[in-house]
Parts: structure tokens; C-alpha cells; sequence
């Protein structure tokens, strides 16, 4: 996030595309409510009706996949109806021509046939967006999840530095982060091509400094995303896994897939609090403690570094992963991992981390403290991008975007789209599955159905149903309910009971290697065929 | 806000003291930061003050009638008593009013100790004649239980509106509004139905806020301490204090001073703890003993059956999995990695695991591993 969570309560305009705010982040949805009851305009893009819409002032129901499309419409009114922010652009920003001419060259009748949005509706939210300050963007995973993800986030930065609204307070792109610690994952270089910080490891300099710090000679090459891991897996040239409170077996995209390649492996070890379904395919499984047994800090999402304080001693014969992860290294020789507690850890961590240089446990005791911090002396930065960007030359780059489809689209056999989302009562897969309250709310899978389409299927409400996509079939209950579009299907992942991923498309995003779980083509079928299975009429299929 | 201007001053007099409290401040707020306590009950930080309870009544120089002190706005010059004989009447029979169909029997009250209408009825006192004179037939309305988190007594229910505003104003959500009218009035979802077929999210904001006894958690125990940490759920962040008994966590609640949620939480953050002592949990290094293992795993019980407590260090033989100590586990696995050194190793770290672990297992990969194979779930 390029801003606070509290910010967001304070902003005039708030333009919410591709998240389910108040079903997976609640707080931050209340945020928009604050805002909303504050007079802020609220603009929502979603092909669903989720939770926000009700407090929206227009609400763009694009079809699944299409937000380029729509983005770029909404970018072409701006500057045709010259709402633009000429000053910013000029002092802050490079490429605005290119932009200009790609937009330019995209008309909104072809953006409303795309998208399904008319355009009377595309031009209202692009006045609104441009002429109300401060206006800031929300958006998740709806974004990210695309063959073309990186391309979405582009556009939605595009349309952010067209009318100035970045650097501000209020003001700003803000990708809500999905996970509570997957920020500090990827600022601890948990990533293939970066150590912590963001320092790039083929960077010759960077190596020697960590080369020097570890003690030890590291490679330059950079590994394998998550995807690339598994498909490495499969086609054994990974051999030996080692994975830590992860499952991918119910939440990667196509996860028969990545099912077969853990079976091809030689070696996996699993680290979790659970016995999950990944973790009944290894070879080793070690019991971690939770986050109330131990020590240590999270950044989230908004790049706050907060502490993790045990609050009681591990359960059963558990350990801390960090413990684990040291008793692992020091049994196989190594130097540098002699730690007696997580905060001498962090001592490590900021002298190599030159965003993180100022976090001692000491300074983030009371509230957290937002990093870039690079020394003990900076209070922290609550918003970025206030003076200059992280670009070489630290102006705002626009970039042309093109639309490109996804890459999997509906067909005669598969008529439907099927879109992916999170439950307000479960997180990902299974820590609140464990809850018994948790699933009493909700205990099993429901695909939502638009009434025309169940109509047309002969569903009921309630009925267990097939879902069929190229990869797989699950079975869940029908929910027949008009918070989908017509045509749109939609499911969460939380159950293993129904694997949904089992359905999912693993096209990956060219650059940030993010497979396609947003949009997949699929078809619904009755678990029964009444009308086969009664008057034996027979439907042409068996 | 640090960076804002300072506000004006108004100057007034509140039981003959002199006050100053920022413009557009109540008369509540003024007397309050100035030490002088007026009993509130349908008041409440954060929410609009709506005035419905008049137990804050209070009296203003030169006008007529009382004013509730929870909404009537400061002005320069005023003059306010908060405290008189007739005001002690008024408040003594407005309280005797809400008690009048109040189920009032505190024995039986989980609310009892932290009840907010019991320290009313402590403070302020009532006339027993004239409350039996005033008493109605005792409500004998259902308890909606069927939220697995929470229950809603209306019998206790005293119409206060805390919770109705908070989940307007705060959750966004509006499950729940003032239904029916006169004496039958009472808080009710849309169509009277029970809270789990409303629209209501189970944040349980409502019930954290509730004066009385009326919406009130399941269990209710107190912690002997409590620890201030982080939620473990989403990457809001939320500040929270895990409530500690023996060595088991039994409440969780939003910390207050934390930025990110002042004190809110949503339904995962303030129920999802509970799987920290889940009967599910791992409690045991596992190994699955192929052949080198025999060694290791003789002599020890075979479990594995899936959904086990893992607490224990488990190894699979033969398909099963079997117990280990952390020696064994630590041994294993260091005397296998060995062999997989460089290319043939990856690694996926953990978006739940703390800055720490995550710095520790990537550096164990790039340092002792010998490769850049490692991610993490970011993108999913
Ligand atoms: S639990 Fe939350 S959503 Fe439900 S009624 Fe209370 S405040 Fe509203
Ligand atoms: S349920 Fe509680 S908060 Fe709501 S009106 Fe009744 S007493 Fe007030
Ligand atoms: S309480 Fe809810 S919103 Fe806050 S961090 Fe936890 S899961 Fe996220
Ligand atoms: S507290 Fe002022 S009227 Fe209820």
C-alpha cells in the first residue's frame, strides 16, 4: 500500500476494483464505510455483487478478465474531457504520449462491448474518480490473479498518476495484501530473485555484501516462482522440497497437477501447526507452534512492522519454526545460525535490510513502525512516493496497455466463467477450519449461480452440483443467487471437502509468475439428471 | 491528528466550576475532562450520540426543561448542573422506567460484575414501591442462540441502540435495526429472523459494546493475563490482546491504542484463535520410514492416521507415518538435505510464518542450500 489503512477512512473518492474488502479485509472495509459516511464518492468494478456495492455510488459490473478494458476507457474520458492533472504529469511523471496515443486509440463502444458496462456509467466513474481529491484506488487479488495481472496493476497505476492522486495523504494505489505476513515474506526475500530488502541477487555488489555477512559463497542465478517450482517438480529436476506452513495441494491453481508433481519428489519435508493435505504427502513433518507461542514481528499490509509476543508456551511437543529452521542448519554444519531469541534475529536482519536499517524491537514495541525506515533516527514512512518514485529517475512511468483476453475462454462445452473468492468467515485453507463456530457459519462449499443460468440448467437452491472444468471435476452445493452476473460462477477454496483449485487454470502471468485463479471456463451439470433418470427421455448426453 | 490547528477554547461553568472545552464538544465531553462523572448509558465513544436512555440529563442556566448532556453541544458562557435534587428524581425514575421491563435478575446474569445498568442501579438507586407499581409482566421473549459465537437475550435488552448504531456506523453492515413500536419495540434483523440467516457478519462489535446483558458471547471467562500481539489472520494487522488462562488462550480482544484497528476486529481475529488449541493440531515430529529409517523408527507406535494431534515430530513408514523425538527429526532431515544440495533443492517459505523465520529459511536456502529456489504464497 502506498498508504495508511486509517487514510483510507479520510479520503474524498475511493475506488475499489477486484476486492471483496469487507469479506477479506473487514477493518479496511470499514474504512470505505467511514469514508462513505464522511460524503466520499465510492466507486466499485466488480462482476459481483459483493458487500461494498451497497454503499457505491456506481458500481461497474465488468465481465470477469476485462479490466484493462475497462481502466482504459476510463482513462481515455479523463483525458478527452481534460480532467487530467497536467501540472503532475509534467513535473512527476514520463511517457504520458505514449500513454496518451495507446488510449486515444480505444474507443468506449468497444470498451462497453468488452467489459459489459455502458458507457454512460465508464465516463460517470471517470469524472467522479478524476474530479473528487483525494481520490485512492484499492484493489487485490481480483487484479492480480490474471494471466495478465501485471498488465492490471499497470493500469490502475496509469490512471492514478493521469490525475495526480499518488504521494498524498488519502491519496494513492493501495494493493490490499492478502495474507497476514506475506508482506514481510517478500521484504525478508522469501522470492526467488531478491534477498531481504529487494536486493536483487544477481547484483554482484549486493552478493559480496551477503557473502560477507553469511560467510559463504551464494548463487547468482535467480530460482524458480511457485508455479515453476511445482512444474520443476514434475518433471524431476527438483528433487528435495522443503516446505513451511503451506498448502498447495488446496490452494495452487490446478492442483491435480500439483498433486502429481509432489508424488514424483524424493524428499518432502513439511513444517506446519497441522497435518494438512500437503503435509500427508511428505516424508517428514515437523510440528510448529503458532503464532501465540512465540516471538518475532509481521509487516502487513501496509508496511507496518508490528510485534508477535508469545502468549503461551508451545503446545504438545512443538517447536518454533525458527528454532527448527536453526537446528536444521547447525545440524548440517553450518555457521550463522547460532540465535538464542527472534529479536537478535531482527538485529541481523536490519543491518542488511537498509528498509528495515531503523526496526529494533525496542522502537516497534508500542504501535509498529512503517518501513522505509533506514535508520533509528527516521519515525518511518506512513505514505510513499510523496517526492519522488522508485524509478531510476524517480518520475511516475505510464505505460501503454493493451487489453489481452484470458487466457482460457468460455466455449460451447464450457459455458461459464468461473471466478474465485474468499468467504468473510474462513481465510485461506486451514487454520479457520479448525474452528468449530467458524464452520457451523459456514461449513461447505457453495457455487454461486445467477438465477438465469440455474434456470436454464433446471438447478434448485441447495443442490449438490458438478463442476466441471478441463482439469477437473468437484462437486458443492448449489447457491442460486443474483450477486453473480449471468454467465459467472463462483466458488472459495477453503474446503477440502471441495477443491476448488482442482478447477483452476495455471496460465501464469509472464512477469509476476501469478497463475489465472480469477477466471477459468467450466460447466455445471446436475448430480442427478431427473429427466434421464425418471421419464428416461434422455438429454443426448448419458 | 498531530499536525492539525488547535481548536478554539470555549470557557463555561460546569457546578460552579470553570471549564474549557473545544468548540463543538457536549456538554459530556466537557464535564469529563474535567473529572466530573454523569451517568451515560446509551452513550457510547466512537458512535453518534442518539440520546434515547435520558439518563445524562442534566441542568443549563436560563433554559428550560433537562438536556442530555450526551448530545447537547458546548456554548460559550454556558452554565450547567449536573448534579441536583430533581435531577436525582429524574434520573431515578427514568431508570426505574428501563428496570420496569428488564428481566432483573442478576444472579442468573452472565453480565453481572461488568453490567453497566447494575452500576447505574449502584449509583443512582431506585424506590422499590414505586418500581413494583411500575413493573410489568417480566418479557418472556426466545433467546436467539443460534449464532455459534454469541447470544441475543431481548428480555435484557434495554433499547439502548449501542448496537444497532454500531453495526451501521462502524461494521457498515446494518444486520440489525429497532423493530416493532411502543413496548414491543426491540432490536431485530431484517424480518425478525435469527442473526446466523441475517445479513450479519458474526464481527461480535456489537456484543463487545452492549451495556447489559443482552447480546453476550457464549462463554464468558476471564483471563489471568494478557498479551498484546497481532492477528495472525490477514495482512490488516490488527492489534490484539490474546486473554491467557494457564497456559491456554481463551479470549481475544482489539487493542485500542493500536493504529491500524483502534480496538476493532473482525470475526477471525476475535473468534479464529480458538485454533491454536485445536485437538487437531500436530504435536509430534512425523518421519515416513523408508528403509534407512528402520533404525530410527524401531521400537515406536505407529500413528498417522490423518487429523491426528500433531505435536510430535512424525516420519512415514511404509506409507505410515511414525513418531519421532526432535533429535531424530532434526537428524533426518539434515542427513537427507545434504544430498540435495544445489539445484535439485526448492523451498516455499511461509506468509504466516513471522520476518523472522522468513529471513532465517531464505537464508538457510541461498546460505547453507546453495540456491535461489525459494518463493512463498504471495501470489495466491
Ligand atoms: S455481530 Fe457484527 S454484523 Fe452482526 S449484528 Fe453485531 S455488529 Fe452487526
Ligand atoms: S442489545 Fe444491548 S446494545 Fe443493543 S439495544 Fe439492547 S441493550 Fe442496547
Ligand atoms: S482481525 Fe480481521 S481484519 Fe484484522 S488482521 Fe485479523 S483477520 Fe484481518
Ligand atoms: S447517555 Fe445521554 S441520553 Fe443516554
Amino acid at each position: 500500500m502506498t498508504n495508511t489503512i486509517p487514510e483510507i477512512g479520510k479520503a474524498a473518492c475511493i475506488f475499489v476494483i477486484g476486492s471483496n474488502t469487507a469479506a477479506a479485509h473487514p477493518i479496511i472495509g470499514r474504512q470505505i464505510n467511514r469514508a462513505v459516511g464522511n460524503g466520499a464518492k465510492l466507486i466499485v468494478a466488480d462482476p459481483r455483487e459483493i458487500m461494498v456495492c451497497r454503499m457505491a455510488d456506481v458500481w461497474l459490473r465488468h465481465q470477469p478478465g476485462t479490466d484493462v478494458a475497462l481502466l482504459n476507457a476510463i482513462a481515455r474520458v479523463i483525458i478527452e474531457e481534460k480532467l487530467l492533472d497536467t501540472s503532475f504529469i509534467k513535473e512527476r511523471c514520463e511517457g504520458f504520449e505514449a500513454f496518451e496515443a495507446a488510449v486515444m486509440a480505444w474507443d468506449l463502444s468497444q470498451a462497453e462491448e468488452i467489459t459489459g458496462v455502458a458507457a454512460r456509467q465508464i465516463a460517470e466513474a471517470a469524472r467522479m474518480y478524476a474530479s473528487t481529491s483525494p481520490a485512492t484506488i484499492l484493489y487485490a487479488m481480483g487484479i492480480t490473479q490474471h494471466s495478465h495481472g501485471t498488465d492490471n496493476v499497470k493500469a490502475v497505476a496509469n490512471l492514478a498518476l493521469l490525475t495526480g492522486n499518488i504521494g498524498k495523504p488519502s491519496s494513492g494505489v493501495n494493493p490490499l495484501r492478502g495474507q497476514n505476513n506475506v508482506q514481510g515474506a517478500c521484504d525478508m526475500g522469501a522470492l526467488p530473485d531478491v534477498f531481504p530488502g529487494y536486493q536483487k541477487v544477481d547484483d554482484p555488489e549486493i552478493r559480496k555484501k551477503f557473502e560477507k555477512a553469511w560467510d559463504c559463497k551464494l548463487n547468482a542465478t535467480p530460482g524458480l516462482t511457485l508455479c515453476e517450482i511445482f512444474e520443476a517438480a514434475h518433471s524431476g529436476k527438483v528433487k528435495a522440497l522443503y516446505l513451511l506452513g503451506e498448502n498447495p495441494v488446496l490452494t495452487e491453481a490446478d492442483t491435480n497437477f500439483v498433486e502429481e508433481a509432489i508424488s514424483h519428489l524424493e524428499l518432502l519435508v513439511v513444517q506446519d501447526i497441522f497435518l494438512t493435505e500437503t503435509a500427508q504427502m511428505a516424508d517428514v513433518v515437523l510440528p510448529a507452534a503458532s503464532f501465540a507461542e512465540k516471538d518475532g514481528t509481521f509487516t502487513n499490509t501496509e508496511r507496518r512492522v508490528q510485534r508477535v509476543r508469545k502468549a503461551i508456551e508451545p503446545v504438545g511437543n512443538t517447536r518454533s519454526d525458527w528454532m527448527i529452521i536453526c537446528d536444521t542448519a547447525k545440524n548440517m554444519g553450518a555457521k550463522g545460525f547460532d540465535f538464542n531469541k527472534p529479536e537478535e534475529i531482527m538485529e541481523e536482519i536490519r543491518s542488511l535490510t537498509p528498509i528495515y536499517g531503523g526496526i529494533t524491537y525496542e522502537r516497534i514495541d508500542e504501535a509498529g513502525v512503517q518501513w522505509p525506515c533506514p535508520d533509528t533516527e527516521h519515525s518511518g514512512t506512513p505514505y510513499l512516493y510523496a517526492e519522488r518514485f522508485t524509478t531510476p529517475g524517480g518520475r511516475g512511468q505510464f505505460t501503454p496497455i493493451s487489453y489481452t483476453p484470458s487466457a482460457e475462454v468460455t466455449s460451447h462445452e464450457y459455458p461459464l466463467i468461473l471466478t474465485t473468492r474468499r468467504s468473510i468467515f474462513h481465510y485461506h485453507s486451514t487454520m479457520s477450519r479448525k474452528v468449530a463456530g467458524l464452520n457451523t457459519l459456514r461449513g461447505e462449499e457453495q457455487v454461486e449461480i445467477n438465477p438465469v443460468d440455474a434456470a436454464g440448467l433446471e438447478i434448485e437452491d441447495g443442490e449438490t452440483v458438478k463442476v466441471v472444468s478441463r482439469r477437473g471435476t468437484v462437486r458443492a452445493k448449489a447457491k442460486i443467487s443474483k450477486i453473480t452476473p449471468p454467465g459467472v460462477v463462483s466458488m472459495t477454496f477453503h474446503y477440502t471437502e471441495t477443491r476448488t483449485n482442482v478447477l483452476t487454470h495455471s496460465a501464469l502471468d509472464p512477469i509476476a509468475k501469478i497463475p489465472e485463479l480469477k477466471v477459468c471456463a467450466v460447466k455445471i451439470e446436475r448430480e442427478i439428471d431427473y429427466r434421464t433418470e425418471y421419464w428416461g427421455w434422455g438429454t443426448g448426453k448419458d | 491528528m498531530p499536525n492539525q490547528p488547535m481548536t478554539n477554547h470555549i470557557s463555561l461553568n460546569i457546578n460552579g466550576l470553570d471549564v474549557k472545552a473545544p468548540e463543538g464538544a457536549t456538554i459530556l465531553k466537557a464535564a469529563q475532562g474535567a473529572g466530573i462523572y454523569i451517568p451515560t448509558l446509551c452513550y457510547c465513544p466512537g458512535l453518534t450520540p442518539e440520546g434515547t436512555c435520558r439518563i445524562c440529563l442534566v441542568k443549563i442556566e436560563k433554559k428550560k426543561k433537562l438536556h442530555p448532556a450526551c448530545r447537547t453541544p458546548v456554548e460559550e458562557g454556558m452554565a450547567v448542573i449536573t448534579d441536583d435534587a430533581e435531577i436525582e428524581l429524574v434520573r431515578r425514575v427514568t431508570l426505574e422506567l428501563i428496570l420496569s421491563d428488564h428481566d432483573f435478575n442478576c444472579l442468573l446474569c452472565p453480565k453481572s460484575g461488568t453490567c453497566r445498568l447494575q452500576e447505574l442501579v449502584n449509583r443512582i438507586g431506585f424506590a422499590e414501591k414505586r418500581l413494583n407499581r411500575l413493573n410489568r409482566v417480566a418479557k418472556d421473549l426466545p433467546v436467539d442462540t443460534s449464532n455459534p459465537f454469541f447470544d441475543f437475550n431481548p428480555n435484557k435488552c434495554i433499547q439502548c441502540g449501542i448496537c444497532v448504531r454500531t453495526c451501521r456506523e462502524i461494521v457498515g453492515v446494518a444486520a440489525i435495526d429497532m423493530g416493532y413500536r411502543g413496548y414491543e419495540l426491540k432490536v431485530s434483523t431484517f424480518g425478525d429472523k435469527p442473526f446466523t440467516e441475517s445479513v450479519c457478519v458474526s464481527c461480535g462489535e456489537c456484543v463487545e459494546r452492549c451495556p447489559v446483558g443482552a447480546l453476550i458471547p457464549k462463554r464468558i471467562e476471564y483471563p489471568t493475563r494478557e498479551v498484546k500481539t497481532t492477528c495472525a489472520y490477514c495482512g490488516v494487522g490488527c492489534g490484539l490482546y490474546l486473554g491467557v488462562r494457564g497456559n491456554t488462550v481463551i479470549r481475544a480482544r482489539g487493542d485500542c491504542e493500536n493504529p491500524v484497528n483502534r480496538g476493532e476486529l473482525c470475526i477471525r481475529g476475535r473468534f479464529g484463535y480458538k485454533f491454536i488449541h485445536s485437538p487437531d493440531r500436530l504435536s509430534s515430529p512425523l518421519v515416513r520410514a523408508y528403509d534407512p529409517l528402520e533404525r530410527i523408527a524401531h521400537g515406536i507406535d505407529e500413528t498417522g492416521r490423518p487429523g491426528k494431534p500433531l505435536t510430535a515430530p512424525l516420519v512415514k513408514r511404509e506409507g505410515k507415518f511414525v513418531e519421532v523425538n526432535w533429535d531424530q527429526a532434526i537428524k533426518y532431515v539434515a542427513s537427507t538435505l545434504v544430498h540435495y544440495k544445489g539445484d535439485q533443492f526448492a523451498a516455499v517459505s511461509s506468509a504466516k510464518c513471522t520476518n523472522e523465520e522468513n529471513y532465517l529459511f531464505q537464508k538457510f536456502v541461498r546460505a547453507v542450500m546453495g540456491t535461489n529456489k525459494i518463493d512463498h504464497c504471495a501470489r495466491l
